[in-house]
């Protein structure tokens, strides 16, 4: 299995990544200018659900239960889908599902492809592989839009093009779409890729997708959406192709109602998503004629075999967590390396990966616990975190100078007397780093430290050394 | 802390022979290492009355993690230790407002004072308001609310130095919203943030001290922090 997600086999590590987006002051307005306004929206719409706990409590026992069947609920989904009419295929890796992709627009003899936003089909870089193939893909979405006339990368789950301001879209927009004249408000962007969009809808014989839900009891897909492109792509074509990642099944139409609730104000802030699409296989004279689901593992079975992080696959990709993580505000989803960013991005990546590469994400987090709080499925994003960075260590995959300080640090911490020792040789090393009390500078990856601040001196007398003095003094 | 604890005639006793909880080596991913310290901790601490832990981050550690350590280990009796340990263990608000039941600890100290809601004192041991029911007590004291207080600081133990960039960035968002407050002192319960956010101020000369709340506590009129 040749397991692929995005790019990030080949991604710098977080800290370089991040080093260099910090840099880059437009790019950080902007993504905490949209993750405040987002954050700000779902705390509302939050607050006003009062079963708010209990409906997450609901999505992971199912979630959890789906997991634990998964086997069985796949083989529902591919059985229900097959009677509606509809064609499931199955893809052990990226490379898989891309060509059986290719090969059914191919048996069309078709060019183009109209797609809706799809995270599952960026972690398989279907794009240039279809573009290798000498098929264009048009993203329809208008984040993705922007992201593909860019030739940029997502840098948010359910918002890719945040890291991108109105300013910036409108300057691509004119170039791309070769406008004389374009307004700067929102509305006038939007109208110019309806207008550069409708034309594709209406000419384009096949559309593809993801899905957000894939209901096991009817073999239906559920795609949520606020543009209504989404719609178009489903319905318009005379053929449809859904790329579909095994954890995605839910058992019945009725756990919708849970999930439905959860996603949409978890991820925009919004009481129900402006578009809810669901089909079922295909209907003679309405919509697709042809209709195929490309079922993808890429990894997940691996996930799903460690009983530790499994729960990381209950997730609904709603981006709550991305825009609650205090490090993804400050670097925006670039600085990851992978289509997915933020804390899942730091959990799903590595475990897709069989922690071959994104070794340094799961350090990228201070385990504040906020990403946890906002989950809508409860992933317990910090203990996992904890979990793979063990895993990292285990594997010897820790920066040597790091494991010798560990080391040293738990043999000091093995013992009060060694610990005492270990205080005296520390005050005696520390005397060159020392003015006025205080060290600016320190070599090594302690300069990680000072590079930004001061460090206070061991002081002369440590608590335990005053602590025994009292003592003796109490005695005499 | 000895001082406080003192002063509300309580008596103090500190075992040599302790170290660490190994807090920083299973967040950075050395289980087997935290282990041994668990281990160390519970021989420690088998007979002691009351546990008092001066650090939020140290007493989620032992209440989230240890349980965990222990029903990893094949002996099952580190489990019953973990199980006996745990009811002992207060962090210190908890210890002074909870269990004994104290607001005023009879401390002054006159200065403009902020708080630093550090992370697991918020979302891992969830103390709450007791630090600040605990500063209002105190004669002199000035609390001002610190905006944005559930923001994380950056400092997250070795993500200080790993991270060392994204760490100071959320830590410039921290000290501007500490200076903006104009309070004269920032306090929290976990030295280990305060030695951070401290370290960002001592290197701006930002004439903000950064104080333990035990220390404020300890402050009197005759003995002043």
């Amino acid at each position: 299995m040749n397991v692929k997600v995005g790019q990030a086999a080949e991604a710098p590590s977080f800290a370089k990544a991040s080093r260099e987006l910090l840099g880059n002051t437009q790019l950080r307005h902007n993504v905490r200018h949209a993750t405040d306004m987002i954050r700000a929206r779902r705390a509302s719409v939050v607050a006003e659900t009062p079963d708010w706990q209990q409906l997450r409590d609901s999505a992971r026992a199912i979630k959890d239960h789906v997991l634990r069947h998964l086997e069985a609920y796949l083989e529902q989904f591919e059985a229900a889908c097959t009677a509606a009419g509809g064609k499931v295929h199955w893809a052990r890796d990226a490379d898989e599902a891309n060509r059986t992709v290719i090969d059914i627009i191919r048996s069309h003899g078709e060019t183009e492809v109209i797609k809706v936003k799809t995270m599952t089909s960026d972690e398989t870089r279907l794009n240039p592989a279809l573009e290798a193939a000498g098929i264009t893909p048009v993203e329809t979405d208008l984040a993705d839009l922007i992201i593909q006339l860019g030739a940029d990368k997502p840098s948010h789950i359910v918002v890719p093009a945040l890291h991108r301001n109105r300013a910036e879209i409108r300057r691509l927009f004119m170039e791309k779409m070769q406008l004389q004249d374009l307004g700067e408000r929102a509305e006038d962007l939007a109208a110019a890729a309806r207008r550069y969009l409708r034309e594709r809808f209406l000419r384009v014989r096949v559309g593809f997708s993801g899905a957000n839900f894939a209901i096991a009891e009817s073999g239906s897909l559920c795609v949520v959406e606020s543009e209504g492109n989404g719609r178009m792509c489903v319905t318009l074509p005379k053929v449809l192709i859904s790329l579909v990642g095994i954890e995605k099944i839910v058992p019945t139409f009725g756990d919708l109602e849970v999930f439905l609730q959860l996603l949409a104000r978890s991820a925009t802030g919004e009481r129900m998503n402006p578009y809810n699409s669901i089909w079922t296989g295909v209907t003679p004279g309405d919509g697709p004629e042809e209709f195929h689901v490309v079922l993808l593992d890429n990894g997940r079975t691996s996930v799903l075999a460690d009983a530790e992080s499994r729960s990381t696959l209950a997730c609904i990709r709603c981006g709550a967590c991305l825009n609650i993580c205090p490090v993804y505000r400050q670097t925006g989803g670039h600085a990851y390396g992978s289509v997915y960013a933020g804390p899942i991005g730091a959990i799903l990546t590595p475990q897709l990966q069989a922690m071959r590469h994104s070794r340094s994400l799961p350090y990228a987090s201070t385990l504040c616990g906020a990403c946890y709080e906002v989950c809508p499925v409860k992933i317990d994003i910090p203990e996992i975190l904890l979990h793979l960075r063990n895993k990292v260590v285990r594997s010897r995959g820790a920066p040597l100078a790091e494991w010798l300080g560990m080391k040293a640090a738990a043999r000091a911490f093995s013992g009060g007397g060694r610990l005492e020792t270990a205080q005296k040789l520390v005050r005696i090393a520390q005397k060159p780093f020392v003015k006025d009390g205080v060290i600016e500078r320190l070599p090594g990856m302690l300069a990680g430290w000072t590079r930004f601040r001061d460090l206070p001196e061991v002081p002369a007398e440590s608590f335990r050394q005053w602590w025994a003095g009292r003592q003796r003094k109490d005695t005499q | 802390m000895v001082a406080v604890l003192e002063r509300l005639g309580h008596s103090v006793d500190f075992r040599p022979a302790q170290t660490c909880c190994g807090q920083m080596h299973y967040n950075t991913g050395y289980q087997d290492d935290a282990r041994r310290m668990m281990l160390h901790f519970l021989q420690v601490f088998r007979d002691a009355e009351t546990i008092c832990v001066p650090s939020a981050s140290c007493v989620a550690m032992m209440r989230e993690h240890f349980p965990k350590m222990a029903a990893a280990s094949p002996d099952a009796s580190v489990s019953r230790d973990v199980d006996a340990l745990l009811p002992r263990v207060y962090e210190f608000c908890e210890l002074l407002v909870n269990k004994f039941r104290t607001v005023d600890t009879g401390a002054t100290f006159p200065h403009t004072v902020t708080l630093h809601t550090t992370c697991h004192s918020l979302r891992g041991t969830k103390i709450g308001e007791r630090p600040v029911q605990l500063l209002r007590a105190v004669r002199g004291l000035t609390y001002i609310e610190l905006p944005q207080a559930d923001q994380c600081c950056g400092f997250g133990g070795t993500f200080a130095i790993k991270n060392a960039d994204v760490s100071a960035a959320m830590l410039s968002d921290k000290t501007r919203a500490i200076l903006d407050t104009q309070a004269e002192v920032c306090t929290a319960v976990d030295n280990s943030c305060l030695m951070h956010i401290g370290g960002a101020l001592s290197r701006q000369r930002a004439g903000v001290r950064c104080l333990h709340l035990a220390e404020i506590l300890a402050s009197t009129a005759g003995e002043p922090a």
